[in-house]
């Protein structure tokens, strides 16, 4: 938000992003499903804080439960002067709408999503500016996730220092995580940050289906973050930095372990359909590059392919990444990058088995 | 003034320009599919990518990055050379490659930057994607699996057509440039978006497969179809025009052409008069020139100067007017006019008959009162001005007259003169908006003019412009909005009635009358040929439409693109229009013809080249020495209160794709008509 000095009369504007649509994640959905009060709460208390009368919810339009959920708790809580004109009767007027999208994962992009909001088609803005120097209606706005402006009630009420308290150097405070695929027991639980991958696993989702030695691999933070085979996964930290240092990401901290029965290349080839289906379709090397690096992957679960296709596929998403409008495209191609630098010997093997005619002739849908 | 440093190499910068301007002042040229400078920053190709620093550490798009004081902009590294060949291969991989067969070939943008950011092979084994054709109308042609998704025709249309009618449908891959219900694009500078396609998906319909630019000839000219006078290249092969497409002028189209300008070209090799032609026992025979003059020298020595008259209309070049005056003057006539739509504007005083605003002076307007005008159809370049106006300035418009869509709101005031009048006395509340405005304007045009009444509601509008104020230091916000090429250059040398002359209704009613026995006409074809009576009729022009049917003697003349003239756009600008080709058989330069009739008269003018006949008209008007420049007018005194009748005004434009003998003979401008005037609009793409 611009300093006091600097502001110019127009209406600030708090949005939440309740888009959720990340394969593998679910935290939000589950905030919304079961305690939508502490998102109307928290929404006041951003919107008091950066000087917002106004806040507006963008629900991810498959959530329709959830939306339901969360106009319930919003009704309730201007029936109880919590929020409206002069909410909690603080002399603050705060305004909560519910606006649900249409289904685009695109959307959650943040100038997407006000692109949508706005009423007009969800393809992301170029930056700058950015939405705080003008984002909804071109005013100053804060696009912030559900899980960052649920969280606010509690930090207020017990101290930023009890929750800075958790987690590493620069890595502090609670997460959400989204534990799913080949475990016991797939889970959301809010644990400290830094916390052991492995003990993560373990202790909230009854470890790998099989047993840790049966693991492959663990995609860390939601499906576009790069996948991490079983050596990396014994140590590692779920927390930015650590993750980082492997050329992955915390991402939306959805953890999904994948254990040796599955075909790690049709999986990633699963994801590369997905974000070739997701694509906007504004900027060239998303829209091209996209539908390219999904028709190379289809080929390498069959191994119907080059040794030298896997080097022009890595070039490929090289030359994807970084050169878009908004992040989506980096998405696509991490997880291609991923299974590259870890499961490389796999796809070679596979091609080479295929030459012998052998391969599996499973397709990737 | 932010310092920037391209390449190396520090540049002061204005404020606020984007890195990609900053390059190109820089001498640094960025590729780019997506920027255009007329239109909003997409900013979606990613071919302009540079590197910058400060900044994150990845190759940004330099069309749409702000300038910042101390950025250090790189256009040719290592990191920004793959990142454009890598844009360049994405563009290729889904475009065919059918460049020997596509029109855009040769002029093409992506062809040209492959060239410098291609591959030289394809690493691309997928099957291509191949995308359905989209029907556009009769002017645009598709080929939508060339399309490269740089959406400029989208912002086109949105932003300065205002026919917010293309757009992209569908996501990613399947993205697609569409008119959403396979509609025509319904605007009369829909084929601008040819020229802005960078690629072969949008291309020109009726020029498919004629011709490749490398076997054109260009030549710089000036286009008559309206009165803007817009500039042009006129592409010609040997003897025929296949080509018409606008040239750079930013005080006059930008660089924007109409349709029918653009369109109407077809026409120039049909029904063309290319030989002299003689009324025999009631039927036009070919004759010689000898024979022609001949026929006309009988009837002249028959006759005498007050029984003789002359019409110019409106496509003519100022040199043949000025020639056909003195030619009219030397045999003892004052019966001449210019005017023939009857617009009652007066030769005398230069700022009652010129758009003194200047056309891209309306850009700056903040109130404009529209009166008897639709400038949509009389002249779509202006109203796109005044589109820019009301988009980028907030301009109020208001009509009084006829009631139509021009692009942007307009608050239709009323009908007619009574409302003219309740704003001239103030009486009416856009008085009050129109005086409160820093830069008001007033646009006549001639639905206003053009009727018996034309004189008091000149005076009438004069006497609004004097009662709120619309003349001011430095500013002049009085403007009348021809619609006729040559309209502003005879009254500039005078081409009306001389002393007891007649005007054009005197000269038609005489010849009805059995008073006038000689009616010349230059190119007019607008006058009600039944009323000339039994007078023997001279025709001189390029195209068989009324004048040529009516005519005793024909005299082929040389349409716009054959003939060097002089013309004046409604802003009083004067422009050379030039010689592209040569006109068709016997035909000759209209000036020519005049002045070797004129031997034959004996009333020798003593003209030996063009450029004689311009050396006296500059003496004669010394406007005509500044070439390609408005001379501003003085604001004297004009019109002659009267009383205004109670007709409300009509456009005089009926139907924006057939306006003169050009436009009525082209084929195109038929298909236009039919599509987009004759109430056949909704022909979607699946018909025929």
């Amino acid at each position: 938000m611009p300093p006091e000095e600097r502001r110019d009369g127009r209406p600030h504007y708090l949005v939440v992003n309740a888009d959720e649509s990340e394969p593998g994640t679910c935290k939000d959905r589950e905030i919304m499903r079961y305690d939508p009060h502490v998102l109307v709460e928290g929404c006041l208390i951003a919107g008091f804080a950066m000087g917002a009368n106004a806040a507006y919810i963008y629900v991810r339009g498959e959530f329709y439960a959830e939306a339901s959920h969360m106009q319930q708790a919003i009704d309730e809580a201007y029936e109880a002067g919590l929020i409206g004109p002069n909410a909690c009767r603080s002399g603050w007027d705060m305004d909560v709408y519910l606006h649900r999208g249409a289904g685009a994962y695109i959307c959650g992009e943040e100038t997407a999503l006000l692109e949508s909001l706005e009423g007009k088609k969800g393809q992301p803005r170029l930056k700058p500016p950015f939405p705080a120097a003008c984002g909804l209606y071109g005013c100053p706005t804060t696009v912030n996730n559900v899980e960052t402006i649920a969280v606010t009630p509690t930090i207020l009420r017990r101290g930023s220092s009890w929750f800075a308290g958790f987690g590493r150097e620069n890595n502090t405070g609670t997460k959400i995580f989204s534990i799913s695929g080949h475990v016991n027991n797939p889970c959301n639980v809010e644990e400290e940050m830094s916390i052991p991958l492995k003990e993560l696993i373990e202790k909230h989702a009854g470890g790998v289906r099989g047993g840790w030695d049966n693991l492959q691999a663990v995609i860390p933070g939601g499906s576009s973050t790069p996948c991490l085979s079983k050596s990396i996964c014994d140590n590692i930290l779920m927390d930015f930095d650590s993750l980082r240092d492997h050329s992955t990401g915390l991402g939306t901290a959805a953890v999904i372990v994948i254990d040796k029965s599955a075909d790690m290349i049709e999986a990633i080839a699963r994801l590369s359909h997905f974000y070739r289906h997701e694509s906007c379709g504004q900027c060239t090397p998303c829209r091209e590059g996209m539908g390219w690096v999904y028709r190379v992957m289809k080929r390498l679960v069959t191994g119907d392919a080059e040794i030298e296709e896997i080097d022009m596929l890595w070039e490929v998403t090289k030359q994807i990444e970084g050169h878009t409008i908004c992040a989506l495209a980096d998405g696509g191609v991490w997880p291609v990058q991923g299974l590259i630098r870890h499961f490389r010997p796999e796809i070679e093997e596979r091609i080479l088995q295929r030459k012998k005619g052998s391969a599996p002739s499973q397709a990737a849908e | 003034m932010p310092k920037v440093t391209v390449d190396g190499v520090e540049i002061e910068v204005p404020d606020g320009v984007t890195a990609l301007q900053a390059c190109e002042m820089a001498g640094k040229e960025i590729p780019r599919f997506c920027y255009h400078e007329r239109l909003s920053v997409a900013g979606n190709c990613r071919m302009c990518l540079v590197e910058v620093s400060p900044g994150p550490p990845k190759p940004a798009a330099s069309c749409a990055l702000p300038i910042n004081e101390g950025m250090e902009i790189k256009t040719d590294t290592e990191m920004v050379r793959n990142a454009r060949n890598g844009v360049m291969e994405f563009l290729l991989i889904n475009h065919p490659l059918d460049c020997p067969i596509c029109d855009q070939g040769g002029e093409c943008d992506l062809q040209d930057q492959a060239m410098a950011y291609g591959r030289d092979g394809s690493r691309f084994h997928e099957h291509k994607r191949a995308v359905k054709d989209k029907h556009m109308g009769p002017l645009v042609k598709t080929i939508m699996t060339r399309c490269i998704h740089c959406t400029r025709c989208v912002r086109f249309a949105t932003e300065i057509a205002g026919v917010p009618e293309l757009g992209l449908l569908g996501r990613g891959e399947h993205a697609e440039i569409t008119t959403y219900l396979e509609k025509s694009l319904d605007s009369e500078l829909s084929a601008n978006v040819i020229d802005l396609c960078p690629v072969g998906a949008l291309t020109s319909k009726p020029y498919a497969f004629v011709s490749r630019p490398w076997e054109l000839e260009r030549t710089e000219s000036i286009d008559v179809l309206d009165a803007v006078g817009a500039a042009i290249r006129v592409d010609s092969r040997q003897t025929e025009v296949l080509r018409v497409l606008p040239r750079l002028n930013e005080d006059v189209n930008e660089e924007w052409l109409g349709d029918k300008s653009r369109y109407a070209c077809d026409a120039l090799t049909r029904q063309r008069l290319d030989r002299p032609y003689v009324r025999r026992d009631g039927k036009l025979q070919e004759a010689s020139w000898d024979e022609a003059f001949a026929a006309i020298a009988d009837k002249v020595k028959a006759s005498s100067g007050d029984r003789i008259a002359a019409i110019a209309g409106d496509l003519c070049d100022t040199e043949s007017m000025f020639a056909l005056k003195q030619l009219m003057g030397a045999l003892g006539s004052s019966n001449i006019d210019c005017r023939q739509d009857g617009a009652k504007l007066p030769a005398g005083s230069r700022a009652a008959y010129l758009m003194n605003t200047g056309i891209a002076g309306l850009e700056d307007t903040d109130a404009v009162l529209l009166v008897g005008t639709n400038p949509r159809w009389e002249a779509p370049l202006v109203n796109t001005r005044l589109r820019k106006a009301w988009l980028q300035g907030g301009a109020i418009i208001a009509s009084v007259g006829p009631q139509t869509d021009m692009s942007y709101p307009v608050d239709n005031l009323g009908a007619g003169p009574d409302t003219l009048k309740s704003i001239a006395d103030g009486l009416h509340p856009f008085a009050e908006t129109l005086r409160n405005a820093e830069r008001p304007a007033v646009i006549v045009g001639m639905g206003a003019l053009a009727r018996d009444d034309g004189a008091a509601v000149l005076a009438a509008v004069r006497a609004l412009a004097d009662s709120c104020n619309l003349v001011r230091d430095g500013w002049n916000g009085f403007n009348v909005l021809h619609t006729a090429a040559a309209r502003v250059g005879g009254l500039d040398i005078g081409f009306v009635p001389g002393e007891g002359g007649r005007d054009v209704a005197g000269i038609v009613s005489g010849a009805g009358a059995g008073e006038i026995d000689m009616v010349f006409l230059l190119g007019a074809d607008e006058i009600d040929m039944s009323g000339l009576g039994d007078a023997f009729v001279v025709y001189q022009g390029h195209h068989g439409d009324a004048g040529a049917h009516r005519a005793d003697v024909i005299l082929p003349g040389a349409a716009y693109t054959e003939k060097n003239g002089t013309y004046v756009n409604t802003e009083g600008r004067v422009q050379l229009a030039r010689q592209a080709v040569q006109p068709p058989g016997d035909a000759r330069g209209d000036w020519a013809i005049v002045r070797a009739l004129s031997g034959v008269l004996g009333a020798g003018l003593d003209y030996v080249a063009l450029g004689d006949v311009r050396a006296a008209m500059v003496a004669a008007n010394p406007i005509f020495d500044n070439v390609d420049q408005v001379t501003a007018a003085d604001w004297d005194d004009f019109g002659e209160p009267g009383e205004m009748g109670t007709d409300s005004f009509e456009s005089p434009v009926d139907n924006y794709y057939m306006t003169d003998p050009i436009s009525r003979a082209s084929e195109t401008m038929a298909e236009c008509t039919r599509e987009f005037v004759a109430g056949d609009g909704g022909r979607a793409g699946t018909d025929g």
